[in-house]
């Protein structure tokens, strides 16, 4: 189908919007922390853009309010849901994904600025060494930041075909796991190395 | 038949128990294909974002969502901590967080926007939260005393009058007597669970069954939660839970949110979907207790302590208690001793169960004294921890934690490495310390009850309402079952994370491997026996002559055997079903409780900065019958990061004026990246006077010890204690400039 135009919605006015938001919310919350749900709503009136996607090879087209990001776009327009909701801000790296070969959050990513651009998620790497080196090496326990670690991790090693554990253990601090399988992760990337798991 | 002996095969003739086996989920979370409950998308679902109160203490007067229910895509709005209608009274908010009103919509979106307009008339309260600040908690009225004993070699006589002076002077007289007496303060802050996957649900009424995804540590128990609150009953509720992103202790309830998200179901007849946001998650989520103490010790001229009087205090968020006073001193236990606590009403949400409650705290602020006993007489810490071992809490492990210690000591390079406090070689501003700390658990296996289906064509399936927390429960449950019948790994189906599987506990306190052990291998073991007696008459031998191997059930050393299926069509038509249950606490050969453990850590300070880097910490640990080596060793992995987690890094920070939690994102709530950890050596102490006691859990004991540990080294390395946990960078500044003046 023909391409959407690009400028069906605004990014000006959308941050208008959400600072009239915030405005007219303070007159009745006295303490506006910096947390709240206040600070991230949009008083925009929603006018929704018809987009294409190109996720792990495939086109979507989908229609999403100009707001939404990335993230909503993979979990409930596609039901990809291996980039995980962990922190909004970007902080956590859970919902790592490679736009045009390169990480980026998800979560602070507006699914229309991901228009015309390739975008992979964890799902595309299943037959990948990088996520069989997780299985082999325990680098998983409840396993929610996983999808995200396994993005990050293929990422660096694209980049870093020949990491040494030094240089893997200061470039990949972009993700947080709360169980601890940091020393497996680092076990798991060392043997991708190794194995030529790169090539 | 003959009664089924329940037992584990000895280590030399286990083929999978002790063998590491990758757990069999790894593919699906690795590929981000396992669904977890914020993954599951139910067609027409209702997107719910809630308003979190941004006052740590206020009234609720009244919450206008008439403006909310014009925002495009909003469905519903369901009132929550708030006057249900207008001439209601006013909901007090105790903590900063706690949820006002739940908007349902269409998309995330348009959840956030009716949630910003929301307009809310609250009505300001007083704030209180400087849990370390124990004068001003007594001045504003907001103490609870939080128990205390006191145990004294002499007793006093029966004529006396008061008998707290008589304990005054006899401890007043001990300690006037040691040769060695140490007077300090310690502390560590409260934490949060922060479990990635938010708490809450998503669900679906089926006229008027209640289907629920939840994340759940108690798959088998939350349904009576949401029937109690829903006025049905527990038949009506199904939940699942198939993977669960972090729970820690914090994931046993259904939350009141996610009773919410029922009655929004209710209301509009749609699935909902309701998770905490990052900030709510931290803020209610779930917290740890903070604990904060004063202690004075005595010991005589080898450094045993023989008196110990300490008062301790912090908050367990506005129900007002602190730190149980049962573990302290930990795990050391000298003959006379007197424990106060005291507990502080903090405007903070009421704490939780968070991974081995009591011992992290209890440890942190009570073997630092014993630190500094070494610290004072100029002693070998490793001297004074092994001394001290003839008084400690846990009858008969004297020598394993003895044992322990000089494993641990080894692994870290001890005699090496170690120098008297603040003694040590300075590199620039770069100094060195080892540190050590002990703990101890119980771990005993839970209620659990498996069905087990073999069928005749040799296809073997098992029921258990279980879960999984990470912890590679689905592959230990499938490792029992494929020793127990010679099979591989893969040949077995586990089906666990459904309330309407045979009941299994919570999966909290250390308790599940043992409690699905405990299930399955008997299960197993009673399939087995009748399998055996059809092969028997088959063969025309005695069954107790058959052993199992390799997919076969035969006579060892003849030709008489039959493949597992040969044996299993013997069955006839009907598969075999069999129902086995073990009930906690009773007396079994197959698991048992009580486990020890030793960390030592060794870090590197700069003192110019005051940032701690670790080098390396050793974890020695003993966990009975080791099931799967693979998955042990990430849980104990696991543990240690969590422990540098809270003994550098993460904190729960109140302002004091306002009450708000105001690091309650993860960009600002921190916690250990990967190149944080150092090198993580682990040692699991298997001696086979260990492995026979039988399986015990291991979850939380690693997580106990790390924070003394590390606290000593800190100590050691540069002759100062950083008192309170975590030791920031500004906390180590501070100490360093402190002990200069």
């Amino acid at each position: 189908m023909a391409k959407p135009p690009k400028d069906n919605f605004s990014r000006r006015s959308f941050l208008k919007g959400s600072g009239a938001a915030a405005a007219a919310t303070a007159l009745t919350t006295q303490v506006a922390s910096t947390a709240d749900a206040q600070a991230t709503a949009t008083n925009v009136i929603s006018e929704k853009a018809t987009i294409t996607l190109n996720v792990n090879g495939t086109d979507h087209t989908i229609t999403v309010e100009p707001r939404t990001t990335l993230l909503e776009a993979l979990r409930y327009h596609l039901d990809l849901t291996g980039a995980k909701p962990v922190s909004l801000d970007g902080s956590s790296g859970a919902s790592t994904v490679l736009i045009d070969g390169k990480p980026a959050m998800a979560s602070t990513t507006l699914a229309v600025s991901a228009r015309d651009k390739k975008i992979q998620t964890c799902e595309n790497f299943a037959g990948d060494a990088v996520p069989q080196a997780f299985v082999d090496h325990d680098a998983e326990q409840c396993g929610f930041c996983t999808p995200g670690f396994v993005v990050a991790v293929r990422a660096f090693l694209n980049a870093n075909p020949d990491a040494t554990e030094q240089q893997i253990r200061a470039g990949l601090n972009g993700n947080i796991c709360r169980c601890g399988t940091y020393a497996n992760v680092i076990q798991a990337a060392v043997a991708v190395v190794k194995g030529g798991g790169n090539g | 038949m003959a009664e089924v002996k329940y037992n584990w095969p000895a280590a030399d003739k286990s083929s999978i128990i002790g063998k590491s086996i990758k757990r069999l989920d790894g593919p699906e979370k690795a590929s981000g294909t396992a669904k977890y409950t914020f993954d599951v998308n139910l067609p027409k679902q209702l997107i719910v974002q809630a308003l979190g109160c941004p006052h740590a203490h206020c009234k609720v007067l009244s919450v206008d969502t008439s403006a909310t229910m014009k925002v495009p895509g909003v469905v519903h709005v369901h009132l929550m901590r708030a006057p249900k209608k207008a001439g209601d009274d006013p909901v007090e908010i105790r903590t900063q967080g706690e949820l006002i009103a739940a908007v349902a919509a269409e998309t995330e979106g348009a959840a956030r926007e009716g949630v910003a307009q929301l307009k809310v008339e609250y009505e300001m309260l007083g704030v209180f939260v400087d849990d370390q600040d124990l004068a001003a908690a007594e001045a504003a009225g907001l103490t609870k005393r939080a128990g205390g004993r006191v145990q004294l070699e002499t007793e006093p006589d029966d004529d006396v009058e008061d008998e707290e002076a008589f304990e005054e002077n006899e401890i007043s007289r001990l300690l006037n007597e040691s040769k060695h007496v140490v007077e300090g303060f310690y502390g560590i802050d409260a934490i949060t669970h922060c479990c990635l996957e938010p708490h809450g649900s998503t669900l679906q009424w089926n006229g008027n069954k209640l289907d629920v995804y939840l994340s759940t540590q108690n798959v088998s128990r939350t349904d009576d939660g949401f029937a109690e609150a829903l006025e049905i009953t527990a038949d009506d509720v199904d939940v699942t839970c198939e993977y669960i992103g972090g729970g820690f202790g914090s994931k046993f309830r259904p939350d009141y949110w996610s009773i919410a998200a029922a009655e929004i179901a209710k209301a509009t007849g749609r699935p909902v979907k309701f998770m905490l946001d990052r900030d709510q998650e931290l803020k209610i989520g779930g917290n740890r207790p903070s604990g904060f103490i004063n202690v004075r010790l005595g010991a005589d001229e080898n450094g045993v302590v023989q008196v110990w009087d300490s008062h301790h205090w912090g908050t367990t968020g506005f129900n007002g208690g602190t730190v149980s006073q049962t573990t302290i001193p930990y795990v050391y236990q000298p003959p006379n001793y007197r424990r106060l606590a005291t507990g502080i009403v903090t405007n903070n949400e009421p704490s939780v169960a968070w991974r081995a409650p009591n011992h992290p705290q209890a440890c942190a602020i009570s073997q630092t004294a014993y630190d500094d006993l070494a610290a004072a007489m100029g002693a070998d810490s490793l001297d004074i921890f092994r001394r001290n071992l003839k008084n400690i809490s846990v009858d008969g492990k004297e020598d394993l934690y003895d044992a322990e210690l000089k494993i641990a000591a080894d692994l870290i390079g001890w005699h090496t490495h170690w120098h008297p406090h603040g003694k040590g070689d300075q590199q620039g501003s770069i100094v060195e310390g080892l540190g050590i700390g002990i703990h101890t658990w119980g771990g005993q296996a839970n209620t659990s009850s498996c069905l087990l289906k073999v069928h005749p064509d040799g296809g073997v399936e098992s029921y258990c309402g279980t879960q999984d927390l990470g912890t590679g429960t689905r592959t230990v449950c499938a490792m029992v079952l494929a020793e127990t019948f010679g099979l591989p790994v893969d040949a077995v189906k586990v089906n666990i994370g459904h309330s309407t599987y045979p009941f299994s506990g919570a999966s909290g306190g250390s308790t599940t491997v043992g409690a699905v052990c405990e299930s399955h291998r008997r299960a197993a073991q009673d399939a087995l026996a009748k399998i055996q007696e059809l092969v028997a008459k088959k063969l025309d031998v005695s069954a107790d002559q058959l052993q199992v191997t390799e997919g076969r059930i035969g006579v060892p050393g003849s030709d008489k055997s039959l493949t597992w299926k040969q044996a299993c069509a013997l069955l006839g038509i009907q598969p075999l079903e069999v129902n086995a249950s073990f009930q906690r606490g009773t007396e079994s050969p197959l698991s048992n409780s009580g486990v020890g453990g030793v960390q030592m850590a060794h870090v590197a300070v700069d003192t110019d900065t005051g940032v701690v880097k670790i080098k390396k910490i050793v974890a020695v640990q003993d966990m009975g019958l080791i099931v799967n080596p693979m998955s042990a060793k990430s849980q104990i992995y696991g543990a240690v990061i969590m422990a540098i987690a809270y003994s550098l890094f993460e904190q729960r920070i109140n302002d004091p004026t306002t009450g708000a939690f105001v690091n309650s994102e993860l960009a600002n709530y921190r916690l250990p990246r990967l190149g944080d950890i150092g090198e993580i050596v682990v040692e699991m102490y298997e001696p086979e006077s260990e492995r026979a006691r039988g399986v015990i859990g291991l979850g939380e004991p690693p997580v106990i010890s790390g924070g003394a540990a590390i606290s000593n080294a800190i100590c050691n390395a540069t002759g100062v204690r950083v008192p309170v946990l975590p030791a920031t960078p500004k906390r180590v500044l501070e100490a360093l400039k402190k002990a200069r003046v």
